[in-house]
């Protein structure tokens, strides 16, 4: 430290803890596996790695008094350097270990054990991302996801987000398997024709990922059974095949303030959107009037490359992870649009619409929660 | 000259060209030259010479029913998107 112009400080545990009672904002800037092991209570984490582009966002004010530490103090020494040619005035390290804090009777907050050592063996390469973590994990095993559809999309949405420790995931869906669906709805196998879809399908997830528990609603989604098979889940999957039914879950899913992470397939094109309600456009922001059949027809009569679903489904539940985590930007606002025979990605923006009758002005100040707009209207 | 994208629902009516590079200075100029090459993709398109209420239309990322709709000024090398709904999903 050099001591002929003014810096950060350095200071011992015993002193940090004084100031820390005066104060001073308590910045952490270890690694996010060493602050799951126990941290200062009030402290905010801030890795070493992010230090210098995060801070304007979580200490906008330059003259707040900070208190950094590590575990030893040379982070945080860096740290502070850091700052202090950022223009922040008042950085203090504690050049102490953590062990003296402790010692001190600074206040501490031990680890919370979120996680089982089953459930951090399994979901171990998920634990070590920063943006999971064991918290993440939690969000996950806590989360409850719907599947409109346990076919082309649902099929592989679901086998990765069971793999993924994702608790609950229900299936709406009234169908049985048949042959022609084995090219790509790869929950399914040919033991398994005949079968109710939904059967089916937990009998994969349950030798995938026992943890996950399966519900099944053996019914087609209608304006009747809508607000109550949504009512109970985090996020919503929107894989249907027909338009009645996305305006139908739509205006439900709007209502309810339920995200919907859309997804469609024909041929070689998809398609792929979340719908935030009230945040970002909704389905009758981006087509607000249903088209005739001709232009819109079924895999069943059009058909639909295997892999494609897998590619789209794959966009699908990356979103659904994300939105649970609370991490990363999702495809609110935006369409991304893939040609799998080019191999290209497009991308459009996609507006709220204030005239929208789902969501557009004075309708989320109009209807009350739970209450759904008419379909149709 | 821009480029038209055609979506895989409407490419009977281009003989199976997933693009097509037309000229104009506006969507509506543009569009005039598409069909001019495709005449069946006009009533697919627009309906009454308005733009179909069941395509979106945009000027490379930009919806131009939030711009000037067919009057949308085009640049040389812009990209306008053709795009209906899909349905296609679970079954």
């Amino acid at each position: 430290m050099n001591h002929d112009h003014p810096t950060f400080r350095e200071v011992n545990a015993a002193e940090a803890l004084a100031l820390s009672r005066e104060g001073y904002r308590v910045i952490d800037v270890r690694e996010q596996s060493e602050w799951d092991a126990g941290h200062i209570a009030d402290a905010t984490l801030l890795p070493l790695a992010d230090v210098t582009s995060r801070i304007a966002e979580v200490v906008p004010e330059k003259d707040t008094p900070l208190l950094l530490h590590c575990a030893v103090g040379g982070r945080s020494a860096r740290a502070a350097g850091w700052l202090f040619e950022l223009g922040y005035t008042d950085v203090v390290s504690m050049k102490a270990p953590l062990s003296h804090w402790k010692e001190q009777g600074g206040t501490w907050e031990e680890p919370k054990q979120l996680l089982t050592p089953a459930q951090l063996r399994r979901y171990s390469r998920h634990v070590l991302i920063p943006e999971v973590g064991q918290e993440g994990q939690r969000n996950l095993l806590d989360a409850k996801v719907l599947l409109i559809g346990a076919g082309g999309l649902g099929s592989p949405i679901a086998l990765y987000l069971a793999a993924s420790g994702v608790g609950t995931i229900g299936f709406v869906d009234d169908d049985v398997v048949d042959e022609s669906n084995l090219q790509r709805q790869v929950l399914h196998g040919v033991d398994r024709i005949g079968m109710l879809k939904v059967d089916s399908a937990e009998i994969t997830i349950r030798g995938l990922n026992p943890e996950t528990t399966v519900v099944k609603h053996v019914e087609r989604l209608d304006a009747g059974n809508v607000e109550r098979l949504i009512g109970g889940y985090d996020v919503i999957v929107d894989g249907t095949d027909n338009f009645d039914t996305r305006y139908v879950l739509n205006d439900a899913a709007v209502a309810a303030r339920k995200p919907v992470v859309h997804g469609s397939i024909y041929r070689w094109d998809g398609q792929v959107t979340t719908f935030m309600p009230f945040e970002g456009p909704c389905y009758r922001c981006m087509y607000p009037t249903q088209p005739p059949d001709e232009l819109a027809p079924a895999c069943s009569v059009a058909g639909v490359l295997g892999v494609l679903p897998g590619i789209v489904g794959m966009l699908q539940a990356n979103e659904v992870l994300k939105l649970l985590l609370g991490v990363g930007e999702t495809l609110s606002g935006r369409l991304l649009m893939l040609d799998a025979l080019g191999t290209t990605f497009d991308e459009v923006r996609i507006w709220r619409d204030p005239a929208c009758p789902a969501c557009g002005e004075g309708v989320a100040q109009a209807v009350e929660p739970g209450a759904r707009v008419a379909a149709g209207a | 000259m821009s480029t038209v994208r055609i979506p895989p629902v409407l490419r009977e009516n281009t003989g199976g060209s997933r693009s097509v590079d037309v000229s104009g200075s506006t969507v509506a100029e543009a569009l005039d030259d598409l069909f001019a090459r495709h005449p069946a993709l006009r009533d697919r398109v627009t309906e009454d010479g308005e733009l179909s209420r069941f395509i979106n239309v945009y000027v490379n990322d930009r919806d131009v029913r939030y711009r000037d709709g067919l009057a949308t000024a085009i640049a040389a090398d812009d990209t306008i998107i053709l795009l209906p709904a899909m349905a296609g999903g679970a079954r």
